[in-house]
């Protein structure tokens, strides 16, 4: 019985009613989500904003007079930056799985020894800040004629999913059932096809997970690009903001609009993919 | 070693004759450490040359005076911790220790009240709620130089659409990112604009896993709402806060994109971090400074490290209880 009432009592004690909704909240909720997402908004409105009205005062609230000078700026000038970056996080993302999803089968199924020393070293991996990696890749590159490449970027991007993969693996994999890896062994299954026919598909959701991050995180880089990667040929969409606030600070409509343009990629994988993190986590493996 | 862990790990089905059992026992743990080894292999080998060997570099660019020219012969000459006390006592230290210390905590003081303000008020239920807290994880997304320079345009001192509803009641032009008494406070108001949705996530979970009985005997009890709040929630929810809050130093210390895309820690050093100084010294001049800037990136590490270790502490001992 009191299990059965725990869970809708919270509603019942706000609202009075399990019935009636109290309309109220909900109104709040949106004046908040509303403040919140004013920034963006405005980062639209303004992408939308003739540049002859950037400066008018007040601003305009509301771009009724929409113009996408910004935008056609953005697609003139940024695709080849846009496609670094979308190469840069397809790298970062394939080079994270290739070698967290491993090491989370050691960590988490193989007692690999020394694990929890390797899950302390990673846990401090996490801390060291982005700004120290990237001066220690710059000495390293400097020396290897790494400095502004493609693949050179994409190692120093996945020093920040790395660790993060590994440990959301390991958590995962070692809730694996172990029915499931003996049964594999009775079939004379050896490790490496247990990781590739057993582990691996039922890891998908974190794989999902830590592609997802993978990306977002190369995808938004800004530090290691600005260091190792600031005389590339090739730049990712992040540098091509900064160099344009740096060179055209009256543009802003088309500052802003390239903006916009550099978050539709994490927005739709973020609206896309959260039903697959949410998706439950090892359903359906084996059934008790 | 082997033998003592051979059991547990080999897992021998029982009923397996005793001779065979011990055979495989030997056997099969080597097999599989190996294996181990192997599946961990590129972890290890990526951690030796991405992670060790930079920082070491690093390390090495901090005890030797490197300037541009000495970087490309690689005939720096060692000067010990020299570089060290150029940073200790060099002007600019008293001036980022304090903007390090005020922008952490003043941020995270307002990430998490508003984070968990708003995590009590979503845990309440109620129409949208899912909607709208999905729709709050937006900030969180978007690239740091997206809404970085959306707020720099926003606090604009001319245009933005700060000072314009400010003037509308009747306040005076604030430069907010050029000035020295507010370019700090400007960084700091972005900062806790993005941390809001990590510290929501987070504390909301953490009050999922409060149970609905305790509240009902409270409010059987005649406690209401805010007294609910501090005797039950605040109390039951202080793990993970602590596990937030810590998380967040360790995250706001190394801060480097918002500051610099918004007043490159200028005027002066009015915005100027331990992150963005070391970043200003290697990268943000025409004159790289590498060694200087690798002795504060190295004390940024120290101080990181000294919250990572409370981290795992805190971890640890909640893990036990």
């Amino acid at each position: 019985m009191t299990s059965l009432t725990t869970s809708p009592r919270p509603m019942r004690r706000a609202g009075g009613g399990l019935q009636r909704k109290p309309w109220w909240k909900t109104a709040l909720g949106v004046v908040f989500t509303v403040l919140m997402l004013f920034p963006v908004y405005w980062m639209v409105n303004v992408s939308l904003t003739r540049t002859s009205d950037l400066r008018a005062d007040p601003p305009h609230w509301f771009p009724w007079d929409p113009t996408f000078e910004g935008y056609t700026a953005v697609f003139g000038q940024q695709l080849p930056a846009l496609g670094t970056s979308l190469l840069v996080g397809l790298g970062c993302v394939v080079l994270t799985v290739a070698i967290a999803a491993p090491a989370g089968y050691a960590l988490a199924l193989l007692n690999l020894r020394g694990g929890r020393t390797l899950n302390f070293l990673l846990l401090v991996a996490q801390m060291i800040p982005a700004v120290v990696m990237a001066m220690g890749f710059y000495a390293v590159y400097n020396s290897l004629g790494l400095l502004n490449t493609v693949g050179g970027l994409i190692v120093a991007d996945s020093t920040v999913a790395v660790p993060f993969g590994v440990l959301l693996y390991t958590a995962f994999m070692s809730g694996i059932p172990r029915e499931l890896l003996q049964a594999a062994r009775v079939d004379g299954a050896g490790p490496w096809r247990t990781f590739r026919s057993i582990v691996l598909p039922v890891s998908r959701n974190s794989t999902l997970t830590v592609a997802l991050f993978a990306f977002l995180w190369a995808w938004s880089d800004f530090i290691f690009a600005s260091t190792l990667n600031r005389n590339g040929e090739l730049i990712p969409i992040t540098l091509g903001i900064y160099n344009y606030i740096g060179n055209n600070t009256t543009q802003w409509n088309a500052i802003m609009a390239t903006a916009v343009v550099a978050s539709v990629p994490a927005t739709i994988l973020l609206v896309v993919a959260q039903r697959y993190v949410a998706a439950g986590v090892t359903a359906g493996a084996v059934k008790d | 070693m082997t033998a003592i862990e051979a059991p547990a790990t080999a897992g021998a089905p029982p009923g397996v004759g005793r001779a065979p059992a011990a055979r495989r026992r030997r056997r099969g743990p080597a097999a599989s450490q190996w294996a181990a080894v192997g599946f961990a292999a590129p972890l290890l080998v990526y951690l030796i040359l991405f992670y060790a060997y930079p920082l070491a570099r690093n390390i090495d660019l901090s005890v030797h005076d490197y300037t541009i020219r000495a970087f490309v012969q690689g005939n720096a000459e060692f000067v010990g911790f020299e570089k060290y006390v150029e940073v200790f006592t060099s002007s600019t230290f008293p001036t980022a220790l304090w903007n390090t210390a005020v922008f952490t905590v003043v941020s995270i003081v307002f990430q998490y009240a508003i984070g968990l303000a708003l995590a009590v008020f979503f845990r309440s239920g109620f129409q949208l709620s899912g909607v709208l807290r999905a729709m709050f994880l937006v900030p969180w997304l978007l690239p740091l130089i997206v809404s970085a320079s959306t707020w720099a345009w926003m606090l604009n001192s001319d245009n933005g659409i700060v000072n314009s509803v400010l003037a509308a009641f009747g306040a005076e032009q604030i430069n907010w990112l050029t000035s020295p008494d507010t370019a700090l406070v400007s960084v700091i108001i972005a900062n806790i604009w993005l941390g809001i949705p990590f510290n929501l996530v987070i504390l909301y979970s953490g009050l999922q896993n409060i149970p609905g009985e305790v509240y009902e005997a409270a409010s059987l009890d005649g406690a209401g709402p805010w007294k609910q709040f501090w005797s039950i929630t605040f109390p039951l929810l202080r793990p993970v806060s602590a596990i937030t809050i810590l998380l967040g130093l360790i995250y706001t210390l190394k801060v480097v994109d918002v500051i610099w895309i918004m007043t490159t820690g200028g005027p002066g050093d009015a915005s100027t971090t331990f992150a963005i100084w070391s970043y200003r010294e290697a990268f943000g001049t025409g004159q790289p400074d590498f060694s200087p800037a690798a002795a504060v990136g190295n004390l940024l590490i120290l101080i990181a490290l000294v919250f990572g270790f409370l981290h795992l502490q805190l971890q640890r001992r909640q893990e036990d209880s």
